[in-house]
C-alpha cells in the first residue's frame, strides 16, 4: 500500500470511552504503535470529542468540549485515535464543528492530522506481524461511522489478513449497525436492542470464536448484550486482538 | 370510509408504536424479508460503483439546480401548463388542496374518483375529505387498493402493502369484493382485484393521480407506474386531477432520463418500468380520447420552511424513490405505520418535522442510530444523517431563542433534566483539571456503579468503569519509560 516513511511521533487521542472504561484497549494501541519504533505522546489534558452532544443536537456543548482538545496537539505530528466513530468526528465534523468561529483554520488544521488506528498501523506503518498465535477462527465488526465516513473495514480486514493462523469470516449483514449510536441507545432502548440482538446472533453464527472491533462504542453495545444474556462469546478491540497475537508488549 | 378507519396508526407515540412492532415477529420476518428483497434488486442494477457515483452526482446536481430556480420553474411550469389547457392551483396547506380538488369535482356534480398512487394525497387525506363530503374515492394502484379495503395506511412509500401477506389479502379480497372466493394464488388474487377496479375507470367522473417530475420547460407531468392504472386514471375520465408538491418541479426535459434511471434502479431495482406517462394538456379537437379537463394542485404543507434553510432545502431533493427506508436498519425492524406519520423511515424522519411541526414529530429525528446507510444510498445524495443531527439541534434549541429561520416546534424536544445533564458533562470535559478528578473517582467508585442505567441496562449488563483510567495508565507507563 502506501509506504509512507513512518513519522517518529505521533499523538495519541485515547477516546473518553477507552478512557474510563476499556484503558487497556488505547494502552494496548499505544504498545503496538511503540514497538514499530514510533514514539507516542498522550497529551494528559485530552478528555472527549465532543460526538455525545454533537449527535444529540448540542451543538454548543460539543464545541465546547473539542475547543477544549484543539490546543492538545501543537507539533505538526500525526493524530492517532483508537476508535473509527471518534475519528470520523474529529476528521470530518471538526471543520463543520468550527466552521465560522475563530478556531476555524486551527480545527481543519488538526482534522487533516487526524488517523484511524487501523488506518495508520495499515497505511503508515505497513504493520507485518509475526502471527504467534494458535488457529483461529474471527469475526470482524466495524462501526458505522468508520465504514461509511473512511472506509476503514477494509484497514481491519487487511491487517487481520496479515496474520497467518487466523481465519477471518464475514458475519450476516456485516454492514448493518450495531444499534449503539450514542445517545441513540439509551433513548430508544427497544429498537436498539433488537438491533443489537440480531448483530450479537449474527457475530456468534459466523462460527468465529470471537469478534473484533476497532470501535469502542460498538463493542461495549456488543459485548454488554452478550454479557446480560449470559454467552460467554465476546469482542475485543482490534489493538489488543492484535498485540496478543503477536507477542504482547515488546 | 369512517373516522376510525383513518386512524390505523393507534398514535403520534413513536415509541410505543415501535415496541408492538418490534413485539410482532410475522411483521418484522415480512418486513426484513421484503427489505432484503429489494435491496438485491438494487445492488444488481448498480453493478458499476464508479457509474453509479456518476449518476447520483447527476442526480443530486440536477435536483440542486430546479431548488435553486425554483421560483422561476414555478411560475414557468405555471405558464406552459396554462398554455397547454392545463388548469394550475396553488394550495399552502392540506386543507386548501382538498378543498379544491373537491370543488372541482363538485362543479361537475361528480361522486366518483379514481385515484392512482399519489403520496401527497396521503397528505392531505384526500379519500376522506371527499368521503365526508359525500363522494367516494377508490384506489386503483393494487397496494393502495389493499390498504384501502383493509382500512389502513400505506407502510411504505412504494409498496404500500407491503406488510400484508398474501394470507390477509386472500381475506381482504374474500370478504369486501362481492362474489370472490377465497384463494392464495397470486395471479388470481392480482385478476381479481383488477376486474374490480376495471368497472370503476369506466364509471368514475374524475381521476386523480400523482406526479413524479414537473417539467418546466414543456410543462408536462410525468408519471411513473408499472400497472397501467395510472395511465387509466388519467386518460379514462373526463377530468384528470393532479396533485403534487411544489418541489417536483424540474427544469427540462432532458433532466427526466437520470433522475427516471435513478428512481426506478433505486425503488423497486428495475432498468425501466412498465408505464412512463407524459401529460401534456387535456384531450385536443379531433382527439378521440383522453381527459377533457386537466388539472394540477401544487401543494406547499411545510415544504417552503424546508426551502427557506440553505442546509433544510436539501430534503426537498427527494425524488420519493424509498431506497433510504429499504436500506435502514431501524426501519427494517420496526415497518413503516410506527412512525405515525405518511412518510416512514428516513425521508419521512426529516420531512415530517416541516409538515407536522417538531413538536407532533419530536421523537423521529432521535430514531437513528446515524448509521448512515440511508444517505450512502439516496440517489441524489441528499446527507440524511446531516439533517437528523440539525432537526435534533432545532428541537433542543431554547424555544424563545431567535434565528433567521425558526422551525415550527424549535425547542419542542427541551427537556430540563437533560439540559443540566449536559451542562455538568460539558463543564466537566471541558476541564482538564475536573476531568481528571471526574476520572479517578469515576475509577474508585466503580463499585458503586448503579445496577439500572436509564435505558442502557434493558438491553446490556450495567456500564462500569476500569480500575484504572487510560489517563492514569499513561502517567504511570511514562514514569516507567521516562518519556
Ligand atoms: S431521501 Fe433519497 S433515498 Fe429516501 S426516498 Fe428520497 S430520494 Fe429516495
Amino acid at each position: 500500500m502506501s509506504q509512507k516513511r513512518p513519522p517518529a511521533d505521533v499523538y495519541f487521542f485515547g477516546t473518553c470511552l477507552i478512557d474510563v472504561f476499556q484503558p487497556q484497549a488505547g494502552l494496548d494501541a499505544v504498545t503496538l504503535i511503540e514497538r514499530e519504533g514510533v514514539r507516542v505522546h498522550y497529551p494528559d489534558a485530552q478528555s472527549c470529542c465532543g460526538q455525545p452532544a454533537y449527535t444529540s443536537g448540542e451543538v454548543a456543548a460539543a464545541r465546547r468540549v473539542a475547543r477544549a482538545q484543539l490546543d492538545l496537539f501543537p507539533e505538526a505530528w500525526p493524530i492517532v485515535v483508537p476508535s473509527g466513530s471518534c475519528a470520523g468526528m474529529m476528521k470530518h465534523h471538526w471543520p463543520t464543528l468550527f466552521a465560522g468561529t475563530p478556531d476555524e483554520a486551527r480545527a481543519k488544521e488538526v482534522a487533516g492530522r487526524i488517523v484511524e488506528f487501523a488506518d495508520f498501523l495499515l497505511n503508515t506503518l505497513d504493520w507485518q506481524p509475526t502471527d504467534l498465535g494458535q488457529p483461529l477462527t474471527l469475526a470482524v465488526h466495524t462501526s458505522c461511522s468508520a465504514r461509511r465516513e473512511m472506509n476503514t473495514h477494509v484497514n481491519g480486514w487487511a491487517l487481520i489478513d496479515r496474520l497467518a493462523n487466523v481465519k477471518r469470516v464475514v458475519h450476516e449483514r456485516e454492514a448493518e449497525c450495531c444499534g449503539f449510536g450514542g445517545v441513540f441507545s439509551v433513548r430508544h432502548p427497544d429498537i436498539a436492542g433488537a438491533m443489537v440482538a440480531d448483530k450479537a446472533a449474527a457475530l456468534k453464527d459466523s462460527g468465529a470464536a470471537q469478534f473484533v472491533t476497532a470501535d469502542c462504542g460498538c463493542m461495549m453495545n456488543i459485548n454488554g448484550k452478550l454479557a446480560k444474556d449470559g454467552d460467554t462469546f465476546a469482542g475485543e478491540h482490534l489493538a489488543t486482538f492484535l498485540l496478543k497475537r503477536t507477542g504482547g508488549a515488546a | 370510509m369512517n373516522e376510525a378507519t383513518l386512524t390505523y396508526y393507534p398514535s403520534r407515540d413513536f415509541k410505543a408504536n415501535a415496541r408492538a412492532a418490534l413485539a410482532d415477529s410475522n411483521l418484522r420476518a415480512s418486513f426484513r424479508g421484503a427489505m432484503d428483497f429489494l435491496m438485491g434488486k438494487r445492488a444488481a442494477q448498480f453493478p458499476d460503483a464508479h457509474e453509479l457515483a456518476e449518476l447520483r452526482k447527476l442526480g443530486e446536481a440536477i435536483r440542486q439546480k430546479s431548488l435553486a430556480k425554483l421560483p422561476e420553474l414555478l411560475e414557468q411550469l405555471e405558464a406552459k401548463l396554462t398554455e397547454n389547457g392545463v388548469t394550475v392551483h396553488w394550495a399552502e396547506t392540506t386543507e386548501e388542496a382538498n378543498a379544491i380538488v373537491h370543488g372541482l369535482i363538485a362543479a361537475k356534480g361528480g361522486k366518483l374518483a379514481v385515484k392512482g398512487k399519489s403520496m401527497v394525497s396521503e397528505e392531505t387525506e384526500l379519500n376522506h375529505y371527499l368521503e365526508a363530503r359525500g363522494m367516494t374515492a377508490i384506489e386503483s394502484d393494487m397496494g393502495e387498493y389493499i390498504v384501502q379495503l383493509a382500512g389502513e395506511k400505506p407502510s411504505h412509500i412504494i409498496m404500500p402493502a407491503i406488510h400484508k401477506t398474501r394470507a390477509d389479502i386472500a381475506r381482504l379480497f374474500s370478504e369486501h369484493i362481492p362474489g370472490t372466493p377465497y384463494t392464495e394464488d397470486v395471479d388470481a388474487l392480482i385478476q381479481i382485484g383488477r376486474q374490480a377496479l376495471r368497472q370503476m375507470y369506466v364509471s368514475a367522473d374524475v381521476g386523480i393521480s400523482g406526479v413524479n417530475f414537473a417539467i418546466a420547460e414543456t410543462g408536462t407531468l410525468c408519471l411513473v407506474e408499472n400497472e397501467g392504472n395510472g395511465r387509466m386514471c388519467t386518460t379514462v375520465p373526463d377530468m384528470h386531477i393532479a396533485i403534487t408538491g411544489i418541489e417536483k418541479v424540474i427544469e427540462k426535459l432532458s433532466d427526466v432520463v437520470p433522475l427516471y434511471s435513478l428512481l426506478t434502479r433505486s425503488a423497486t431495482g428495475q432498468p425501466v418500468t412498465t408505464y412512463f406517462n407524459m401529460i401534456s394538456g387535456p384531450r385536443r379537437p379531433g382527439e378521440k380520447d383522453g381527459p377533457r379537463e386537466v388539472h394540477l394542485v401544487l401543494l406547499d404543507n411545510g415544504r417552503s420552511q424546508a426551502y427557506s434553510d440553505e442546509q433544510l432545502r436539501k430534503t426537498l431533493q427527494c425524488i420519493r424513490c424509498g431506497a433510504c427506508m429499504n436500506h435502514c436498519p431501524v426501519y427494517t425492524r420496526i415497518g413503516g405505520h410506527a412512525y405515525g406519520t405518511v412518510y416512514p423511515g428516513p425521508i419521512g424522519e426529516i420531512i415530517s418535522p416541516h409538515m407536522l411541526g417538531l413538536e407532533n414529530t419530536v421523537d423521529l429525528p432521535t430514531a437513528s442510530s446515524l448509521c448512515g446507510a440511508c444517505g450512502e444510498v439516496c440517489p441524489v445524495k441528499i446527507p440524511i444523517p446531516e439533517m437528523l443531527m440539525r432537526l435534533r439541534e432545532e428541537s433542543v434549541r431554547d424555544p424563545h431563542e431567535k434565528v433567521a429561520h425558526p422551525l415550527r416546534g424549535q425547542g419542542a424536544g427541551v427537556d430540563k433534566e437533560v439540559k443540566l445533564a449536559w451542562r455538568l458533562w460539558t463543564g466537566l470535559y471541558s476541564k482538564p483539571g475536573y476531568y481528571r478528578l471526574f476520572g479517578w473517582a469515576a475509577t474508585r467508585l466503580r463499585g458503586l456503579t448503579p445496577r439500572h442505567q436509564l435505558g442502557w441496562t434493558q438491553n446490556h449488563v450495567p456500564m462500569k468503569p476500569a480500575p484504572k483510567t487510560l489517563h492514569e495508565l499513561m502517567r504511570e507507563r511514562r514514569k516507567e519509560t521516562g518519556r
